[in-house]
């Protein structure tokens, strides 16, 4: 203003040598930070490479030998695929449906859960570190692990995969969805209360129609999430396009037009479900309804 | 007026029989599709298939073990171990203190339960119901019982099972022998053969020297890291794999993206082909799927957690070349423009125009993915061998040792919550601390 701050020489050399200092300390923390992320990764690579069975140098050379197999098993025998992509086009349905359901019912726990955990709405104030803590575990315990053990219980089979996804969806979505509520408005839940409604119903009617398309398009992107968890649970050992695999590939060679008819039916499916899924997300987000 | 209110009422109408329509028709299209998927995956058939059994005893060995007091009836030879194991076998000649060595081996199983072996006989005296004598002989094993028993009592002609809430003892003509059952986990600081075990931690520390060679506190940690039942040093190399994996997967995958998103992204990429082309990589990179990249890897590499980080590292450059992408069509041009009226070279431009924008995004991104990945590096390892992955199916084949099975899942879930918590105090830390990315 009246004094002029800054003089004619571009500064008093005073705060101008302040500011270089903090510049120089900042660009060597960055620099320094970016030194020891490379030494991180650097010897991480060399600690794998050592630990690995075969080695990256060798391995690299062979990269394309099974797939150039597989290609070439497949080619042989193209007028078998279409048999065999119809043989396990069922599997791919289970895989399929282990995942839909496991969304589902785990997106209707995370419902229940998100709700008792947001503050403001919750039915139970002083229960809410219990339920997060609760969706915490819930979402770190990988599928494999619930998986596993309920194989070992229940046997084979779709169940064990449809469950362990669904505590882990559960939980995954719970956190996402409790977001989400924190940024509903709560004058339609305090209008329904003073009508006397139940907490079910202010919940229903007050909170669900303003958090349900964006409830819906996270539960979109965990379906496609879980297309790819239920495929990689079959490979353990529950069912679907999974176990297809792992039989297919444990037959060895010759039986590789099989492993082709399943990389191609999988790499369909999980392309043309994240398409759809995506496109019904963007109408979802970007108003396709009001 | 009124003919418009009428209109407009019948729009209204409408409108909520739409809504009622399908406030019904959702959840009864839910309820059909459950009831399809019941039928499918053959649930009323489960609990045919569901093996208790197993459950009971995954549930009883996760917290619980037990200690075999056999005797082997040709040789007369006696042999303590804990859950039967050779590691963690009692020296002959020694014995936990409710086991009397002597002529006659006396087990005292508590609550007024005793076990006597005098020889080849057994004497077992249980509480209200007086003693059990049982010999293996030639013609099978003779005993005093008769008549109807207790249903905690099998006999047959060549094998006595006594299962009673201190312990059971089997008695047949080669073995005779008894478990004893506890809480806990066994041996999981030291093994007998340590001279640290039963020692109390105010006597490691403060103590005497247990062993003369090594310090208290150095012993009873080497004791403790290669303990040969728990190998607590192998388990923490198998937790630093996964996550080595997840690290140099993710961090790896967001090297080679970000260059490559500039390919890709509208405002940027030098040519519309190479963009469409660089897109259908990104996607291609995505759909093939952790799985597949994770098996066709390691017919090259073989199990380790290199192969699992160039799984992890191939999916996500496809999902992170998507979303930097994405970024970067995004970004504000006034800053570039801003930047160039310097003079600043290209490279200069980005690196000041550009990078500062999408950093925050990125870092989120990046952050939020090395958590999740950590829990595929579990998955990964469990498929091609690497990790704490290939320990866990491991202790999950034997179908025995479900206390290791469940110390393993402890460590995976701290694992996940701590690598959850890190991403979210650097994500914190650096989004806000440092917003302009300098």
């Amino acid at each position: 203003m009246a004094e002029p701050l800054v003089g004619p020489h571009g500064g008093s050399p005073d705060i101008r040598d302040h500011y270089m200092v903090l510049t120089r300390r900042k660009r060597m923390y960055g620099g320094l930070a970016l030194a020891i992320f490379a030494a991180l990764m650097a010897s991480g690579f060399v600690l794998a490479e050592d630990r690995n069975a075969g080695g990256f140098r060798d391995g690299i050379a062979n990269v394309f030998d099974f797939p150039a197999q597989v290609v070439g098993e497949a080619w042989e025998k193209a007028d078998l695929l279409p048999g065999h992509l119809l043989h396990f086009f069922p599997a791919l349905v289970e895989t399929v449906n282990i995942a839909a359901v496991s969304t589902l019912v785990g997106a209707l726990c995370a419902l229940v859960l998100s709700l008792l955990s947001t503050r403001g709405l919750a039915r139970f104030p002083r229960l809410i570190p219990a339920f997060r803590r609760g969706m915490d575990i819930m979402r770190a315990i990988p599928e494999i692990v619930i998986a596993l053990v309920l194989i070992f219980v229940l046997g084979g089979g779709p169940v064990p995969a449809m469950i362990a996804i669904a505590v882990h969806t559960a939980g995954a979505l719970g956190k996402l969805f409790s977001e989400v509520n924190e940024n509903a408005s709560l004058k339609p839940v305090e209008g329904l209360e003073s009508v006397g409604a139940t907490w079910i119903q202010r919940m229903w009617l007050g909170v669900i129609p303003q958090v349900a398309p964006n409830y819906l398009s996270y539960a979109l992107l965990r379906f496609e999430i879980n297309i790819r968890a239920s495929a990689i649970l079959g490979f353990v050992g529950a069912g679907g396009i999974g176990y297809e695999l792992k039989n297919a590939m444990s037959w060895g060679q010759g039986k590789f037009d099989e492993a082709a008819a399943i990389f191609l039916l999988l790499f369909g499916a999980i392309v043309a479900f994240d398409q759809i899924s995506g496109h019904l997300r963007n109408r979802l987000t970007t108003g396709g309804r009001a | 007026m009124t003919d418009a209110t009428a209109l407009l009422k019948d729009e209204a109408d409408r409108l909520f029989a739409g809504k009622r329509l399908l406030a019904f028709a959702v959840p009864a299209a839910i309820l059909a599709y459950l009831a399809c998927v019941f039928v499918a995956f053959d649930i009323p058939g489960l609990y045919d298939r569901a093996r208790m059994d197993n459950a009971r005893a995954l549930a009883a060995d996760s917290y619980s073990y037990k200690t075999h007091v056999a005797r082997d009836n040709r040789t007369g030879e006696l042999t303590i171990a804990i859950e039967g194991e050779r590691k963690g076998t009692y020296p002959p000649g020694t014995a936990p203190d409710w086991v009397s060595l002597g002529n006659d081996t006396v087990i005292d199983l508590g609550g007024g339960h005793v076990v006597t072996y005098a020889g080849e006989a057994v004497r077992y005296d249980v509480p209200g119901f007086g003693p059990i004598l049982a010999a293996p002989g030639a013609r099978g094993v003779e005993t005093n019982l008769s008549g109807n028993l207790p249903g905690w009592i099998s006999l047959s002609k060549n094998r006595l099972a006594v299962a009673t809430e201190a312990g059971r003892l089997t008695v047949t003509r080669n073995r005779t022998e008894v478990f004893r059952y506890f809480t806990g986990w066994e041996l999981f600081f030291f093994t007998l053969d340590s001279p640290y075990h039963g020692a109390a931690l105010s006597e490691i520390l403060a103590g005497v020297r247990l062993d003369p060679a090594r310090p208290n506190i150095v012993g009873a940690a080497q004791d403790f890291w290669s303990n040969p039942m728990w190998r607590h040093g192998e388990v923490a190399w198998a937790i630093f794999e996964t996550v080595l994996m997840a690290f140099l997967g993710t961090m790896g995958a967001a090297l080679i993206a970000l260059p490559l998103a500039f390919l890709a992204a509208r405002n940027f990429a030098p040519l519309r082909a190479l963009r469409f082309g660089m897109r259908r990589v990104f996607d291609f990179l995505r759909g093939v799927d952790g799985l597949i990249w994770t098996i066709v890897l390691s017919r090259a590499f073989g199990p380790g957690p290199m192969t699992g980080a160039l799984a992890i590292l191939l999916t996500d450059t496809g999902s992170f070349g998507k979303m930097f992408s994405e970024a970067l069509e995004n970004v504000d041009a006034k800053q570039i423009e801003g930047v160039q009226s310097t003079g600043a070279r290209p490279v200069q431009r980005y690196r000041f125009g550009v990078i500062p924008q999408i950093t925050p995004v990125l870092l989120s991104q990046v952050l939020y993915y090395l958590e999740s990945n950590t829990r595929s590096a579990t998955i990964i390892g469990a498929i091609t061998g690497g990790g704490i992955g290939l320990l866990l199916t491991q202790a999950m084949i034997t179908q025995k040792d479900w206390e290791e099975v469940s110390y393993y899942i402890v460590l995976i879930v701290l694992m996940v919550m701590l690598m959850d918590w890190l991403s979210g105090w650097l994500r914190r830390r650096l989004i806000r601390g440092d917003a302009g990315g300098h």
